[in-house]
């Protein structure tokens, strides 16, 4: 998508949160993403309700399984990043705090990602 | 980056009137609802690396997990994820609606603000209802 930025925008860097259109859209393609992947982790759940630990690793350890769980759980990450994001755009007034808070956010998003995938491989290795 | 709007200024001017000026509405109750469930869900993803942890610990791991999601604080709050998961999906989907072009006309927003309001609450009953009397699990 080309940009959507005004030229007045572009030539000042700033906004709300000195950028707009990035996070709009990225939020819109990852929620658009995680449609079909929470329908498939919906019925994945519910598939292994009631099921035993072989079950579930057999079922993780299949490659199409752990990469939509993969895929499920990083793009869920992802779009959680960029709505507190805006929870923090909006109600963090302080800049020092705001950024710190930004910082937390994304640190803990991506190591809970790094560790999930990691999980997903060592299951795929049982 | 702005500082806080009230403070900035020589003199002051004119705010718009803020959340509690208002009348409560449906449409303004699902976007905070929206927001809320967005939150939560972070605790939710978090659980869920929990889980795919405790799996791939093996045998014991999974018991343990299992030890915690089983108790009756551990489905109520999974419970509190699956009606989160189905609110903020359908409330997404209405949201990307909107992006669209579509149902932003005042009456329209609110008849589905209501509807995705009953059709979270159905869905994640629902789901809890399914698996309870053993239909789950058909992937075994």
């Amino acid at each position: 998508m080309s940009s959507l930025e005004t030229p007045l925008h572009k030539v000042r860097g700033l906004g709300a949160s000195h950028s707009g259109t990035g996070h709009f859209w990225r939020e819109r393609l990852t929620s658009a993403a995680l449609i079909p992947l929470s329908l498939w982790f919906a019925y994945a759940v519910v598939g292994l309700i009631d099921t035993n630990e072989v079950t579930i690793v057999s079922f993780l350890a299949k490659p199409w399984n752990a990469i939509l769980m993969g895929l499920f759980v990083v793009i869920s990450f992802y779009h959680l990043g960029l709505g507190l994001q805006q929870i923090l755009d909006d109600y963090v007034h302080a800049p020092g705090m705001k950024l710190f808070l930004r910082l937390v956010v994304t640190v803990v998003w991506i190591i809970a990602s790094v560790i999930a995938v990691f999980a997903l491989v060592r299951i795929a290795a049982l | 980056m702005a500082d806080h709007p009230q403070k900035t200024g020589a003199r002051a001017r004119p705010l718009s009137p803020h959340l509690t000026i208002y009348r409560w509405q449906v449409t303004m109750l699902a976007s905070i609802t929206h927001r809320v469930t967005g939150a939560g869900l972070g605790l939710g993803a978090l659980v869920l690396v929990w889980w795919l942890v405790a799996i791939s610990n093996g045998p014991e791991g999974y018991d343990n997990f299992m030890g915690y999601a089983e108790t009756p604080l551990g489905l109520l709050i999974l419970f509190g994820f699956t009606w989160a998961l189905a609110f903020h999906f359908l409330n997404g989907i209405r949201h990307l609606a909107w992006d669209l072009g579509y149902g932003f006309e005042k009456h329209t927003a609110t008849r589905t603000g209501s509807l995705v309001y009953v059709l979270s609450v159905v869905l994640a009953v629902a789901i809890f209802a399914f698996a309870w009397t053993g239909h789950g699990g058909y992937l075994q």
